[in-house]
């Protein structure tokens, strides 16, 4: 249990970049969001960047409706939920497209481009609805904070996601799609016609024609004549991106739930982690059912039950009692058989809390049990 | 012990009922909701009851790890039909089979779509661009759920359920033949994106459907979805399924009679395992309130019915669990 209780400490000395993520429903941004507080009470400058939080959460933290700008959380809150600490703790919401409309204004080398590429339909759907773009967003932003050194530890939430991959190669998949090999197929072809291609190419280009139609080839000769100055610029970025993920200032917190599921999909990142090369920090797992420091057939409880209240409502209590320890031995297989897939990583529990943690008293209580430490 | 007797009773029971909105009449279920809240389990579980009604279904899961043929000990699927038991069949959709595919049935030509497929150009498209996963994913989906199949030799289903991915990524998946139809203003992929939206926008074609848990957090994100669905894709949510729900074993005062014996007072003061006993009960209807409390928000927030499910209480859900839920969903199909 002590060794337990230090290596969160461990885990997260001298980290600049913390990247919480898991599948969807397992309290991400509550861990995200406790981690960065509990680091601010000990005196750093931190900022958590959540992706669509409970609006109670939201309210907590003091964030507003509209997002990508920068909040500090009112000291005087914490203090009343007992995070109070010599550093500051800063909250954002992300915002997808008003993350890439703005990386748009940076790197666009003119007005004219700038407009072309915003005003262009391809773009405003890639930036708008697309399930993607937010990963793509969410690596941005972080990177741009980073670069700000304005903070001392930056709390990444991610998008929920069964598919680790999307997420860690969001930023290599932004190049690619931008990259300048394609890009010079669809330059040549909105202005030229295929004839000037080589053969290989025109062919490509006249079975992507048939396949698709006219129209949309010519709003992707737009889009990426618009994107032409930029590609070399958004392929730079996708590169320190990664290397920012791999940076040795940087940690994965896995966060899940102690169900069968989420801990698969756990498992699934952790192995998709160690394949790309990312460094791995720690298993959360959250809303974990303790057993009652009682058994349901134990002898005599029953009896005792009775005679303090009456055998309808004894009985109902060891029933409670016996699905609670089912439910306990439950998560305790799945944790157990995660333990053994870590083999040696670090594993962290968090119990079930009483009530929904969606404000900073739960954040004060998830921090606790999170960086509490134990005495064996 | 399989639940095989109540078929045809409650078969005959959803029928008494006001055809709220026969669910097994449609050719499409798509099944969405907050992640960890139990989709896999619910699509399962409606598709045990559709073949338990005779019909012949089909589970998709979407994404690249499945979970359905575990429940039933079987090895995973993958991108090819597989009957699991009688008249239930499971399919995992995964992008870049459905690419290749489409490919092949676009272009008519096994070697141009291989040409195509194999070039780096369009390898570069079709793995960058964001969308284009979620369209082709959604088009298999629709395809298999065709009378007329456009598999060569694939027999029609009565039904297919999507066991679609967590809120977020289930919208994209359902606007994206929307997205591409306004991206191709005209051409083949415009025509085909107009007709798989216009198959998902019909309501005796295709329902939506959420499970979500009696919490605060997937309340919300299920009372979001219905608005969302409503505003931009002119959609109705169908019914939601609150899965999980606790037995409501302790009444209130019994809750009360139990606080006081922890309080003490009477003769015997309770040992220390009564009182964990205690702190047990206390806490399990602790939560039952919450959840009743969280329910009772989402049917005031929601404009479409909410269907309750019991928590199973069982380690693992398995097959006895899918067969006991099935039971429950015949009652409203």
């Amino acid at each position: 249990m002590t060794a337990r209780a230090r290596r969160i400490d461990s885990v997260l000395a001298g980290k600049r970049v913390i990247v919480c993520a898991g599948s969807g429903g397992v309290g991400k941004t509550t861990t995200a969001a406790a981690v960065a507080a509990a680091l601010a009470a000990r005196g750093q400058r931190t900022i958590v960047l959540t992706i669509d939080p409970a609006r109670r959460l939201a309210d907590a933290l003091g964030l507003p409706e509209l997002g990508n700008e920068e909040h500090r959380v009112d000291p005087d809150r914490l203090r009343a939920a007992g995070l109070a600490g010599d550093g500051e703790l800063w909250a954002m919401t992300l915002d997808a497209k008003r993350t890439f409309d703005e990386l748009i204004e940076r790197t666009a080398p003119d007005t004219e481009t700038r407009d072309a590429v915003l005003a262009n339909p391809i773009y405003r759907q890639l930036s708008n609805a697309v399930a993607g773009s937010q990963e793509y967003m969410a690596m941005e932003k972080l990177y741009e904070l980073h670069e700000s050194g304005h903070y001392d530890v930056l709390v990444l939430d991610t998008p929920p996601t069964r598919n680790a991959l999307d997420f860690l190669d969001a930023p290599g998949r932004l190049a690619r799609f931008i990259d300048s090999r394609s890009l010079q197929v669809f330059r040549a072809s909105g202005r030229a016609g295929l004839g000037l291609l080589g053969r290989g190419v025109a062919t490509v280009m006249s079975v992507l024609e048939k396949a698709t139609g006219v129209d949309l080839l010519r709003d992707l000769a737009e889009f990426f004549n618009a994107f032409g100055g930029m590609a070399e610029g958004f392929r730079d970025r996708a590169r320190r991106v990664e290397a920012l993920l791999r940076d040795e200032a940087t940690t994965f917190l896995l966060v899940t739930s102690p169900r069968a599921a989420a801990i698969a999909d756990a498992g699934h990142f952790h192995a998709k982690l160690a394949e790309s090369g990312m460094p791995f920090g720690a298993l959360i797992v959250n809303r974990v059912c303790e057993p009652v420091g009682a058994a349901a057939d134990e002898k005599g409880l029953e009896r005792e039950l009775t005679d303090l209240l009456d055998e309808r409502i004894g009985r109902k209590v060891l029933h409670d009692v016996g699905d609670r320890n089912l439910l306990a031995e439950r998560d305790a297989r799945n944790i157990e058989r995660m333990r053994t897939e870590l083999s040696g990583g670090v594993l962290l529990t968090v119990p079930e809390l009483s009530g929904d943690v969606h404000d900073l008293d739960g954040l004060a209580a998830v921090a606790a049990q999170l960086f509490k430490r134990r005495r064996s | 012990m399989p639940i095989r007797t109540g078929w045809s009773d409650s078969f005959t029971a959803s029928h008494s009922l006001p055809a709220v909105g026969a669910l097994l009449d449609r050719r499409l279920i798509f099944v969405t909701g907050k992640g960890g809240v139990g989709k896999t389990t619910v699509a399962a579980a409606l598709g045990l009851a559709a073949a338990r009604a005779g019909q012949r279904v089909l589970v998709c899961e979407v994404g690249d790890q499945e979970r359905l043929t575990a429940s039933f000990g079987l090895p995973a699927a993958g991108f090819r039909e597989l009957e699991i038991e009688p008249g239930l069949h499971a399919f995992s959709v995964n992008p870049e089979d459905a690419i290749s595919e489409w490919l092949r049935y676009q272009l008519h030509s096994r070697t141009l779509a291989g040409l195509l497929g194999g070039s780096r150009i369009f390898q570069y498209l079709a793995t960058a661009a964001p969308g284009l996963a979620e369209m082709v994913t959604i088009g298999k989906v629709w395809e298999l759920a065709q009378l007329e199949r456009k598999t060569p030799s694939a027999a029609p289903y009565d039904l297919v359920i999507v066991d679609a991915p967590a809120t977020g990524h289930g919208m994209a998946l359902l606007r994206a033949p929307r997205t591409f139809a306004e991206i191709a203003r005209v051409g083949p992929i415009n025509r085909q994106a107009e007709i798989v939206d216009g198959f998902l926008r019909d309501p005796a074609a295709t329902a939506v459907v959420a499970v979500t848990l009696a919490e605060e957090m997937p309340v919300s994100e299920t009372l979001d979805l219905e608005r969302w669905l409503r505003d931009e894709l002119g959609l109705d949510l169908e019914r939601v399924y609150v899965n999980a729900l606790l037995p409501d074993r302790v009444k209130a005062a019994e809750s009360r009679a139990i606080e006081a014996a922890v309080a003490g007072g009477g003769d015997a003061s309770p040992s220390p395992s009564a009182l964990a006993a205690f702190d047990a009960s206390l806490a399990a209807h602790q939560t039952v309130r919450a959840q009743r409390s969280q329910l009772a928000r989402l049917r005031r927030g929601l404009a479409t019915e909410a269907i309750s499910l019991p928590h199973l209480l069982t380690p693992d859900v398995g097959r006895d669990g899918l067969e006991r839920l099935a039971t429950k969903l015949e009652r409203d199909l």
